[in-house]
């Protein structure tokens, strides 16, 4: 049994957030679109939404069970819940933000964050990455047993955004306790957690770590999280796998055995530019930039991260691709049932 | 320029003067209409007399009628209708808008109506009013009745204000509030008070000025009675046959104190809100 055990069904307006979930002394990231279900999720442990079924527990304690009319008040379940915007009270300093929490003062911990010169400012007069630790120290004031941050990045600019992060990923880590992290960003996922969880239209469509992830998605959602090229084919198998075919025209071989309407999901950098005659798929390149030691090339249909090579990438020119058959990953071209199979119940007890 | 061409056609150099000058009449009209009554009230006797009217016992016993009702109105008012308005400005339940309805309804009705209906409900022959004799209660005519009346016409004025207020308020805050173990009562008290006390004290000088000029629900229900039930809302009206001089004394004082509370309510509105924090 995991610390925390979620497992709720809440009518949303346009769908159902069916979640089930185990996690310990750990920081799993909730990803997924806008409206998914992910602060959903967060206000559903923290009680500040009722699901029509459930259960929750924290170790032996019940805070949810729908089965025998068990709801603990947000007030009585112990978590540290930062919301979106970090929801500081703009009436109060930052030392009685944190009181408020804590009920005394807590200088320890605005010394801990680093936020210990701000304790007399107030929530308007700090900027973003000081807000967010204002946040944290408050929610770590309750004494929290599980840690529940909706979008910590979402009010920053790029370059606080790094410095936050990196500092978050730390405070995580010395805290080790239960947290979910929801953010719609896969690079913020791998920073700060082993372990991600997709949501899609309520669903939980996969569970695993950063590289599962990218090495096997489960739908085109997880698939186009994670930044891959995402493709309509129609497969026809072969001996040694199958042959697909790309709507737009062009081909590609895959090793997995597959029929009919599929989704081909290739990374972007698994993509190999080479001369068009040279290949059975064709694409024309719309923009190059560099981006690490090599460049970003944006062509019609496809993102390619390539180094510097012999074949001329020039923007507007038609280029061939191609990839390794192990690469060209086949997914069910229906998203919808692969998130009623066996991953969903991913009570996972890694850590 | 755009702004050049607009100002060369929109008028040629006559029609504008034409409508500067029709304009400023109507503003002149319109002004002089409201101020020349203030003029003449505040100019009708010399400030030596005006004083001296203030000093007389009709004066001071008004004031402090006035001051004795309506702090005790306000105080009902505020301790009663903050919960009252907190509930109905942050839940949504069946009927809330017949409450608010209900609660509006004596800012639409006359206040001589509202005196006549305080009247035929807790007067001797109304409809609680034998309950409230045999409980030894008779508040027709006392100073309970001023209060009464007060608080049912300007009650109303602050209710509603509050539940804006209260419905302003970010939900999230309040949610985090319970997150950090805020229970109901310390999340009204800790935050959602503070958070809304602009729009409460804009809201509570509207209705205590309310309050201090109730005429018609008092004179009807409590009378008005030296010492016991008369107010300086009331006071000039009883007085106005004899002495036209103390009448106008008090009105004076009156809109001295109506345009202090107009501009306290109107300095609290434009108190830079700090209830959201920019992203």
């Amino acid at each position: 049994m995991a610390q925390l055990d979620i497992d709720i069904a809440l009518a949303r307006r346009s769908f159902e957030l069916v979640v089930a979930l185990g996690l310990d002394a750990e920081t799993i990231a909730v990803v997924g679109r806008s409206g998914a279900g992910k602060s959903s999720l967060l206000r559903t442990i923290a009680g500040l939404e009722r699901p029509r079924r459930g259960r929750i527990t924290l170790a032996q304690e019940v805070w949810l069970d729908t089965e025998h009319d068990v709801r603990l008040d947000p007030e009585d379940r112990r978590v540290g819940y930062v919301p979106q915007d970090y929801g500081l009270f703009p009436h109060l300093t930052v030392a009685a933000n944190v009181r408020f929490a804590a009920r005394r003062n807590r200088p320890d911990l605005l010394e801990r964050l680093g936020v210990a010169h701000l304790a007399g400012a107030r929530p308007p007069q700090l900027s973003g990455g000081e807000r967010q630790r204002v946040a944290l120290a408050r929610a770590l004031a309750r004494g929290p047993r599980v840690l529940l941050l909706d979008e910590p990045f979402a009010a920053l600019d790029a370059t606080t955004r790094a410095q936050v992060r990196d500092e978050l990923a730390q405070e995580l880590n010395e805290l080790e306790l239960p947290t979910l992290l929801v953010t719609h960003s896969f690079d913020d996922a791998c920073a700060l957690a082993r372990r991600i969880a997709v949501l899609d239209s309520g669903r939980l469509e996969q569970l695993g770590s950063p590289a599962e992830l990218l090495s096997a998605p489960a739908t085109a959602t997880v698939a186009a999280l994670t930044g891959a090229n995402v493709v309509d084919a129609t497969a026809t198998r072969t001996a040694g796998g199958s042959i697909v075919r790309l709507e737009g025209g062009g081909e590609l071989t895959s090793s997995t055995p597959a029929d009919g309407p599929v989704k081909i999901a290739i990374h972007a950098w698994e993509l190999e530019v080479t001369e068009p005659a040279a290949s059975a798929l064709t694409d024309r390149i719309l923009s190059v930039r560099p981006q690490g030691g090599g460049l970003l090339i944006k062509l019609t249909r496809f993102n390619v991260q390539t180094r510097p090579q012999d074949t001329a990438i020039i923007e507007g020119s038609t280029v061939g691709l191609r990839a390794a058959p192990t690469d060209v990953r086949i997914l069910s071209a229906d998203t919808a049932p692969a998130c009623d199979s066996g991953h969903l119940e991913g009570t996972a007890t890694s850590g | 320029m755009i702004g050049d061409y607009v100002r060369a056609r929109s008028s040629s150099a006559p029609g504008r003067i034409v409508a500067v000058v029709a304009l400023a009449l109507v503003v002149a009209l319109v002004l002089g209409f409201l101020l020349v009554p203030i003029v003449a009230l505040v100019t009708y006797q010399p400030l030596g007399g005006l004083i001296d009217e203030l000093g007389k016992p009709v004066t001071t016993d008004a004031i402090v009628v006035s001051l004795k009702t309506n702090a005790a109105a306000m105080l009902l008012t505020i301790g009663l209708g903050t919960p009252l308005a907190y509930l109905i400005g942050r839940r949504r339940f069946r009927g809330r808008r017949f409450v608010i309805t209900l609660i509006e309804l004596p800012l639409a009705m006359p206040p001589a109506v509202a005196g006549i209906a305080l009247l035929v409900a807790y007067g001797r022959l109304g409809l609680l009013g034998h309950a409230l004799q045999v409980l030894g209660v008779d508040v027709l005519f006392t100073p309970a009745a001023v209060v009464m009346a007060i608080t049912f016409v300007a009650s109303p004025f602050y209710i509603r204000g509050a539940i804006a207020a209260f419905e302003a308020i970010d939900a999230t805050l309040l949610d985090v509030a319970a997150t950090l173990g805020a229970g109901p009562l310390r999340r009204m008290l800790r935050v959602a008070i503070p958070l809304a006390r602009t729009g409460l004290g804009a809201s509570a000088a509207l209705s205590f000025a309310r309050g201090v000029g109730e005429f018609g629900a008092t004179i009807l229900f409590a009378g008005s009675f030296q010492g016991v039930t008369q107010t300086l809302a009331t006071a000039p009206y009883s007085l106005f046959d004899a002495n036209l001089d103390q009448a106008v004394a008090i009105g004076v004082l009156l809109l001295v104190f109506s345009g202090t509370i107009l501009l306290t309510a109107k300095f609290l509105w434009s108190w830079p809100s700090s209830i959201s924090i920019s992203r």
